[in-house]
């Protein structure tokens, strides 16, 4: 760990600087070329003599030595150097650099294995063609034993060089009593090998018809497999794009006002309440409140919301979205870690890692499966040695070591893995983030969705629409005790009321006795006066006659509008109506939910007239309506009795049992500031076509996992017996060991590159 | 044929014994509530830990293995999953609530480890 952020530079005049050291910090280093419990000591001794070093402690095993001090790196490297050694810093902490990082790594890793693949090619291939051209290697004189001695020596080296990872990997899982591909391939090479080379060495001891050489099938499958691998890493990279475009959203600095001054300093030194200046263009740099300007914010990179949004003075901006206008100051809310993209970012990583349970059947088998083919090899060496034809060792021999060859556990064990990397990453680039693996896989089996009508499929703002007086009370008056009576209430309907008094500049007044009668309404006095206002089972339990309103009540819910009755000391006073307007989007994308063949409900608390005038606006047929807020999981629970597998889409805050209930629950948000610990799968975007993205990529995903899955499978399951010689009675060929060696390196490639498909996929909005 | 065939069957048994039955009597224990586990060459050293239940524990993954597949250690009971840059330590906190055999694997299950949890008491 280093804790020190600081970094060497030059000057203007070319001197070094090293930074100022960190008092009381603690640093990691990696030692190379230590190789003796003696070095412990030097390496110790060399950073002591460094100024400023208080501690020193290495860890022989690890190799890995912890300094305490304030002496710089850059110091303690040299020190380690003049005593012989490498030293490189350790840094634990996930930086955003730790994405270049690792592409670096798989780089040079990926260079490596070309490297080593060339190498065994340029072995291989010649002998291949040889034997092609030539017919069987075999050995029959002393002038070619000395020839195939040297091929066989060279094969060595290629074995060395190209395949070792093979060879210390299988070595080390055996002694873990654990075994994977690189056992198979070990096992499978090194057979072929030594075999020949007791073929070279002492022909007698083979029977004359056996006497075959497989030098270049060594070669080939290591350079084959190194290819595959190579080949391999390169469509892992592709895989997980998402995030890297997630990474990539992070500002490097950020322009802060200090001191009077304006300084572009690195993102990580930002402090909570710093001033950020962000001009139009920029990205914003952290999570902040805006104090100064206004601009539009394109957030799509984080909702997957297309269009612009206003901020002022008091909105909150997000960091990795860009100002498109404007110049805002901004005060920092959130830094570093806490950001919204940081949480997104980490979520994300999570999700993506997270395994559905349709993979835990592949990961039971690959539990098994090397250990499992090993003994397929040697029950398939000891069918050939006691029932095949001549030359029955030699026979023996490749279908043993093609079975080795041919399985392959990463095809099995990529299948899942890789699809859940994309499919995640893929919902993330649509606002849509998705918990884990088992969301995923529950999200792509919805038969019912349930949506909260108010600010899922409306826009959860109302505003009043009609104030109709009755028995002598004018508009001003009512308007004026309803909005004084719910200026104490926190419903949201309460703030249409409240909002259109203000327009119209009626003067509010303080309420007493207020009392908030869940599902029904408020009760209170204003001004002396005894008032209820609520829906018709209020007035009804508190004998105030509406019946000849009801017709006019009735007439506007029939216009999905929700009416409220105003009683002022048990006469009615007023009809208030209020309406939550129809996202733009909500009928389409019900429609595309209805089309994936789910059955649509609305829940809602507004009496059974406004819902079904909603529910026929937006094209659903089923709905509940007045469901209290404690009775939306009742509900839940009601079709998932019925065999539904049940979505439930709210917006995270009076439905939270419901959505823990449903087997998927959707928290819907409106930009990035979302509660996204809340639910299975958090949308970004306030649109609804959200909910029918994640449906849609859930599913490709599932299939697509399905189809690696199946592809796996049936390629061992046909793979390992034909290696075997299980067709060898009818065509009297067995599969030549090089040929398993291609197909293995490609099968898992084809696994992950079925799995970068998914990449195209497209959603389709109507 | 006999002999190569009694042979066959001793290195299948063998096989079955070493890889399936054998179970290691010992585990690396936590010394002030650390272990660190070196990724390398396909295998987690050590590749069995013991921690107590109920109590955080601190597993410092080194990932000296360049190699993809060492890049991801997944703890699938506990639902922790964790990327291990090459060269760099890795802290992962875990907490099981109850003993158990809580198997860590790579993502495709080709490393693996075995964190055992005791009770506590």
């Amino acid at each position: 760990m280093n804790h020190s952020a600081s970094h060497t530079h030059v000057d203007d005049m070319g001197q070094l600087h090293h930074p100022p050291p960190v008092t009381g910090a603690s640093q990691d280093f990696l030692i190379e070329g230590a190789g003796c419990a003696s070095c412990v000591g030097k390496i110790e001794g060399a950073l002591k003599r460094v100024p400023g070093v208080q501690a020193a402690e290495m860890n022989f095993a690890l190799r890995t030595v912890t300094v305490t001090g304030n002496a710089n790196s850059a110091d303690l490297v040299e020190s380690v150097a003049q005593a012989g050694y490498t030293a490189r810093p350790l840094d634990s902490d996930p930086g955003a650099d730790e994405m270049a990082e690792k592409e670096a790594a798989d780089l040079a890793y990926y260079r490596r294995l070309l490297r080593e693949m060339t190498l065994a090619l340029a072995l291989g291939i010649p002998l291949m063609l040889y034997g092609l051209a030539m017919g069987e290697m075999t050995v029959s004189t002393p002038a070619e034993r000395g020839s195939w001695l040297l091929v066989g020596l060279l094969t060595a080296g290629v074995m060395y060089f190209s395949g070792r990872h093979f060879y210390v990997g299988a070595w080390k899982s055996f002694w873990n009593h654990s075994a994977n591909m690189d056992t198979l391939i070990a096992l499978g090479t090194g057979t072929a090998w030594l075999y020949s080379m007791v073929v070279v060495l002492v022909p007698g001891s083979v029977p004359e018809m056996a006497r075959h050489l497989y030098f270049e099938a060594t070669a080939m499958i290591i350079g084959l497999v190194n290819l595959g691998l190579a080949l391999e890493l390169r469509a892992r990279g592709r895989t997980s794009e998402a995030i890297r475009r997630l990474i990539g959203l992070q500002a490097k600095t950020a322009r802060v006002l200090r001191d009077g001054a304006e300084i572009d300093i690195p993102i990580e030194h930002v402090l909570m309440n710093d001033l950020v200046r962000v001009r139009p263009g920029e990205k914003i740099a952290v999570d902040g409140i805006v104090i100064e300007g206004h601009s539009s914010i394109d957030e799509s990179m984080l909702t997957g919301e297309p269009m612009p949004v206003e901020k002022h003075v008091d909105d909150e901006v997000a960091a990795g979205t860009l100002n498109k206008s404007g110049t805002l100051v901004c005060r920092a809310s959130r830094i570093g870690r806490d950001t919204a993209l940081s949480r997104i970012i980490r979520m994300v990583k999570q999700a993506q890692n997270s395994k559905p349970p349709i993979g835990r059947m592949a990961d039971v088998i690959s539990g098994y499966f090397v250990p499992a083919v090993m003994i397929i090899a040697v029950l398939s060496a000891l069918a050939w040695l006691n029932f095949g034809p001549d030359p029955a060792l030699a026979f023996a021999l490749v279908s043993a070591t093609t079975v080795l060859i041919i399985a392959c556990p990463c095809a099995l064990g990529l299948a899942t893995p890789m699809s859940v990397m994309v499919g995640v990453g893929k919902a993330a680039e649509h606002g849509v983030l998705i918990r884990n693996g088992a969301a995923l896989q529950t999200a792509s089996r919805i038969t019912t969705m349930i949506l909260d009508k108010t600010g899922t499929i409306t826009r959860g703002v109302p505003t009043v629409t009609e104030v109709l007086p009755y028995n002598g009370f004018d508009e001003h008056t009512v308007l004026r005790m309803a909005a004084s009576l719910e200026s104490g209430s926190e419903h949201p309907l309460a703030d249409a009321i409240v909002t259109r008094a203000r327009e119209g500049s009626v003067e509010l007044q303080a309420a007493s006795e207020f009392q908030s009668l869940a599902g029904h309404g408020i009760r209170g006095a204003v001004d002396g006066r005894q008032l209820l206002f609520g829906n018709r089972k209020l007035m009804a339990d508190n004998e105030v006659d509406v019946s000849a309103q009801l017709a006019t009540a009735q007439d506007l819910a029939a216009q999905a509008r929700t009416p409220m009755y105003l009683a002022v000391d048990g006469v009615l006073a007023a009809i208030i109506a209020v309406a939550d307007p129809i996202k733009e989007d909500s009928v389409a994308a019900i429609r595309r939910l209805q089309n994936s063949n789910i059955r649509v409900y609305m829940l809602t608390g507004d009496n059974a007239a406004t819902a079904k005038a909603v529910a026929e606006q937006v094209g659903i047929r089923d709905f509940f309506a007045e469901v209290l807020p404690e009775d939306k999981s009742a509900k839940v629970e009601e079709l998932q009795r019925a065999g539904e597998v049940v979505g439930m889409t709210g917006d995270g805050i009076n439905d939270a049992p419901a959505l823990a209930l449903a087997d998927v629950g959707f928290a819907i948000g409106t930009g990035t500031d979302v509660a996204m610990e809340s639910a299975d799968v958090t949308l970004m975007r306030g649109s609804l076509h959200g909910l029918a993205d994640a449906i849609a990529i859930s599913r490709a995903t599932l299939r697509n996992i399905r189809q690696n899955l199946f592809g796996a499978f049936i390629y061992n399951v046909l793979g390992v017996p034909v290696a075997a010689g299980i067709v060898y009675p009818i065509t009297g060929m067995l599969l030549n060991p090089v040929i398993a060696g291609a197909a293995m390196a490609f099968s898992s490639l084809t696994v992950v590159t079925n799995a970068n498909r998914l990449r195209l996929f497209r959603v389709e909005e109507d | 044929m006999l002999f190569v065939n009694l042979l066959g069957v001793l290195l299948i048994a063998g096989i079955a014994w070493w890889f399936w039955m054998y179970r290691a009597p010992d585990a690396a224990v936590a010394t002030q509530g650390i272990i660190e586990i070196v990724v390398e060459n396909g295998v987690y050293v050590p590749a069995r830990v013991e921690v107590p239940a109920g109590q955080p524990t601190t597993l410092r993954f080194l990932r000296k293995d360049a190699s993809p597949c060492a890049g991801t250690v997944l703890f699938s009971d506990l639902n922790i999953s964790e990327d291990l840059p090459v060269n760099k330590s890795r802290d992962i906190v875990v907490n099981p609530p109850t003993a158990g055999i809580y198997p860590f694997t790579c993502q495709m299950q080709m490393y693996r480890g075995e964190l055992r949890v005791t009770d506590a008491g």
